[in-house]
């Protein structure tokens, strides 16, 4: 088994401390940079969109992972951050400044929302958010003038600095380096003061703030920081899809973030990324199981929701950590081969540690 | 490390509904001493430290910390003056690690930049590197080295209280506020809190006012007890004289003692 | 401008779909009370209660009554074996997984709904045809009527249980502090499970009363949504307030949608977003400040 000795206590703040964890990380960073070698354009695509949703998920995870704070409505940033980054270009706003004011403002909204909502809890905050979500649908959908309405809006195409992109390889970089500025964000923030700050709100609120956090103003910056880059996610989105239509940010897109953090595994930045995996490989098994079926069943409209549902059930019934937990239970087996032990993951459970007392 | 600030507090005085959880308590903590509080359950000692970290607001009264009026300030603002706590009933961060931990508990003496923590600039890195430098005298303190990296989830009891006080300690109090800090610990643990506690306040210069149960501990290390009853002081004085007093032998033993 | 019969009749309107809304959240704030578990799905118990006394009425050749029974029970024992089964295996997770996972619940039931019974609307026919005259201009359904008086049956008969019966203390007993009420001897899991079998059936009942306004389809099920946003509004721990967030919300909704056509349909979240801004616990406050 690997232990890790630490000499220095810059070992403390090192992301991959053991040889195993660089050697994968970094098999996986030269994949990706790769992939347009090997892949397909639309597989190019498909991975392209996968990034993209990883984005949004750690967005999603920073607020509801690590600080506690369940948000049922991030749809409408995704949502905001995409109609926002089409409305600005299509009236000539260059790109980078487009992200820029588009992921500012999509982190001011956040903030108003974080600053409203520092008083709610659990499923009160849920369903706020939840209710912020249709109203933004709403509005999306009403305020024709500049949204097109449900007509949709076709969204501009990929220019950064002058230079048109429009190979899905390059839009595919675009991503990527979006992924890996965002991987590498989140992460520098959880071994940082302001991350700690959420986590310690999460856990404890009462302790958190006789040790000198401001649990308004944490939850002000989960919030905007997370809306932040669920816009970015958003506008990059935007380009993905080419045509916008209010629909699509809807209550089923914010179920399915929720299903990927949480059957990601919930409180890490991993699980968001097997999170996105899932839900983007999800629709492609589906539609393989569609044709592997009778038609009976196979052709039926609600075979993708029913699937969407079982799956959440079964993990949460059977592997609460999520993926990543399996991910870590599989790992330790491999490490500690042959002395692996199932009980080393057993955990004492709470019953009804009652919300009702805060 | 320490000021010499001392706590005062004048007719604190706290409703719930209609009960007097506290009624007019009065009392003055000297820098540096050991000052213990002590009653029967229910009879409002923790109720006084909440109302000191400001978690419930008092009906009536004042409390004072050095030149600071505590009412004025908001939660968060209390350890900014000196005073740390630990929690009766453990409020550590259950999922995160014993360093995590430790570090929340230096949070007062961090910046908290978002953006410059986003991109870990150099200044983030050399501070975090200081305060885990810090964090570590005080795990070297209580002894809690092999614990650094194991979530308190993970913890034994007896060992999560020890994270508690560290952590209280990491925000380099100069008045420490200890509830019941040898609950639920069996001799041997006790007899070593009692001699960090005597550690912290004769190296460390801290104030400390505890809420305790255990006699002993209070007799081999209070400087100075505070008896109270049903929400009203019955008196304060040395471990002795609190100990003969007869309203405190009957608060305890109930009847004519 | 709406005439003063007018707005008898939308307020009336009004109280009755606010009462339709107060029978599905007293099945949530039921199972609330007893498990702290939100089930995001209640909705859809009531969807799948107007499908199954379909069902039930077409096999009986259109009688409604024992139908209704029957579909009741159905559902209600759907609820005790989600509950038996599911609920009970994930004692001791985050409230978040939890309700998502009822959500996902939510998920299933419609799927499964659409697949048995296909996607099209369906029609009931309950005994409630006709309307009720208040006078020369103002009637009002009887089926409306029945929502109402079913809303006032079932909480009075729901106060009485809690309140008088043994089997109701038990109820609020294991809801404070479940591992105290099993060493009290009472069978926690066995209530909650009736717990969720009740709530399943006043959703079911509520799906059925309401069935000749909504028709039945799988889409039904969302007013689960704006009876959980009444809820809230009422706050959300206990049974009167979330009666009165919901008739709250069911009598704004049509001047809402009157005055302001832009939010046609999302007026209730509206109001549930001003009245949390303004008291982030609902009306009537049900959470306490922790002890430490």
């Amino acid at each position: 088994m690997q232990i890790l000795f630490k000499t220095r206590y810059e070992d403390d703040l090192k992301f991959l401390a053991r040889t195993g964890e660089k050697v994968r990380v970094g098999l996986v960073v030269v994949l990706l940079l790769a992939a347009p070698l090997f892949l397909q354009n639309f597989y190019l695509g498909e991975l392209g969109l996968l990034l993209v949703y990883a984005i949004a998920g750690i967005g999603l995870m920073i607020l509801t992972g690590h600080t506690g704070q369940v948000s049922f409505g991030h749809a409408a940033f995704l949502g905001i951050g995409a109609y926002c980054h089409s409305i600005l270009m299509s009236h000539g706003v260059p790109f980078s400044l487009s992200v820029v004011a588009t992921v500012l403002l999509c982190g001011a909204v956040g903030m108003a929302i974080g600053r409203s909502a520092s008083k709610m809890h659990g499923f009160y905050l849920a369903i706020a958010t939840l209710a912020f979500l249709i109203l933004v649908e709403t509005l999306l959908g009403e305020w024709e003038a500049v949204t097109g309405g449900h007509g949709g809006f076709k969204v501009p195409k990929l220019v950064v600095f002058g230079q048109p992109l429009t190979a899905v390889w390059q839009q595919y970089y675009v991503d990527l380096l979006c992924v890996f500025a965002v991987v590498l964000g989140a992460a520098n923030l959880f071994r940082s003061p302001t991350g700690r700050s959420f986590l310690a709100v999460r856990d404890s609120e009462l302790s958190a703030r006789s040790l000198g956090v401001n649990v308004e103003w944490v939850k002000v910056q989960a919030f905007g920081v997370s809306a932040a880059i669920t816009g970015l996610a958003g506008l990059l989105l935007a380009h993905h899809l080419t045509y916008l239509s209010p629909e699509v940010f809807g209550v089923l897109e914010s179920l399915k973030l929720m299903l990927m953090i949480v059957v990601g595994g919930l409180g890490s930045i991993l699980g968001a990324i097997f999170g996105a995996i899932l839900v983007s490989a999800l629709p492609i098994a589906i539609s393989f199981l569609k044709d592997a079926l009778p038609p009976a069943i196979g052709q039926q409209a609600g075979l993708e929701p029913l699937l969407f549902g079982v799956i959440i059930v079964l993990f949460i019934v059977f592997e609460p950590q999520g993926i990543y937990g399996r991910w870590m239970k599989i790992r330790y087996f491999f490490e500690t081969f042959p002395y692996y032990r199932k009980s080393s993951f057993v955990r004492q459970k709470s019953y009804l540690k009652t919300e009702r007392m805060r | 490390m320490s000021t010499a600030a001392s706590l005062s507090v004048r007719n604190l005085s706290i409703l719930f509904g209609g009960v007097h959880a506290l009624e007019d308590v009065s009392f003055d903590v000297n820098p540096g001493e050991v000052f213990a509080i002590i009653g029967p359950n229910g009879a409002g000692k923790s109720t006084i430290f909440n109302l000191i970290s400001r978690l419930y607001e008092p009906s009536n009264g004042s409390i004072h910390y050095g030149e600071h009026d505590l009412l004025q300030l908001p939660a968060h603002k209390i350890v900014n003056t000196g005073i740390a706590r630990t929690f009766q009933n453990i409020e550590l961060f259950e999922q995160a690690t014993v360093l995590q931990n430790l570090l929340v508990g230096r949070h007062s003496h961090m910046s908290c930049n978002p953006f410059s923590n986003f991109a870990f600039l150099p200044g983030v890195r050399k501070s975090e590197l200081e305060h885990r430098r810090k964090v570590e005298d005080v795990i070297d303190l209580l002894e809690i080295a092999q614990y650094r990296d194991e979530r308190i989830a993970d913890l034994s009891y007896g060992a999560r209280k020890n994270v508690e006080l560290a952590r209280a300690l990491c925000a380099e109090p100069s008045l420490l506020l200890l509830d019941e800090p040898a609950s639920g610990l069996n001799n041997e643990e006790t007899e070593d809190v009692g001699f960090w506690l005597e550690d912290i306040k004769h190296d460390l210069g801290v104030t400390i006012v505890m809420v305790e149960h255990d006699m002993n501990l209070v007799g081999s290390i209070a400087d100075r007890v505070m008896a109270i009853n049903d929400g009203r002081l019955i008196t304060i004085g040395t471990p002795d004289e609190v100990r003969n007093n007869p309203e405190v032998q009957r608060a305890y033993l109930g009847g004519s003692a | 401008m709406l005439q003063v019969n007018d707005v008898i009749h939308l307020a009336l309107t009004g109280l009755a779909q606010g009462c339709a809304y107060g029978l599905i959240a007293l099945g949530f704030v039921l199972i609330y009370k007893a498990t702290e578990v939100v089930n995001f799905a209640h909705g859809e118990f009531m969807m799948l209660g107007a499908f199954t006394v379909l069902a039930y009425s077409e096999a009986m050749g259109g009688s409604f009554w024992p139908a209704f029974i029957l579909g009741c029970l159905t559902i209600g024992a759907v609820g005790y074996l989600i509950d038996a089964q599911i609920m009970r295996r994930i004692i001791g997770q985050s409230s978040a997984s939890i309700f998502i996972m009822t959500v996902a619940f939510g998920f299933i039931f419609r799927s499964l709904a659409g697949m048995i019974w296909g996607w099209k609307t369906l029609s009931l026919s309950t005994p409630f045809v006709g309307k009720i005259a208040i006078n020369a201009d103002i009637s009002i359904g009887t089926d409306r009527v029945s929502i109402v008086v079913a809303t006032v049956i079932l909480c009075g008969v729901l106060y009485l249980f809690f309140s008088r019966t043994r089997f109701g203390i038990a109820m609020q007993a294991a809801s404070q502090n479940q591992l105290a009420a099993y060493y009290m001897g009472i069978p926690v899991k066995r209530l909650v499970s009736i717990t969720w079998a009740i709530g399943a059936m006043i959703a079911a009942a509520a799906g059925a009363l309401l069935a000749p306004v909504t028709q039945v389809d799988t889409a039904i099920g969302f007013l689960g949504i704006k009876a959980l946003a009444g809820a809230i509004v009422g706050g959300f721990g206990s049974i009167p307030g979330a009666l009165l967030g919901c008739l709250l919300i069911g009598v704004i909704e049509p001047f809402a949608d009157f005055y302001f056509p832009a939010i046609k349909g999302v007026s209730a979240y509206v109001v549930m977003l001003l009245v949390l801004f303004v008291r982030p616990e609902g009306l009537i406050s049900q959470t306490f400040q922790k002890k430490v």
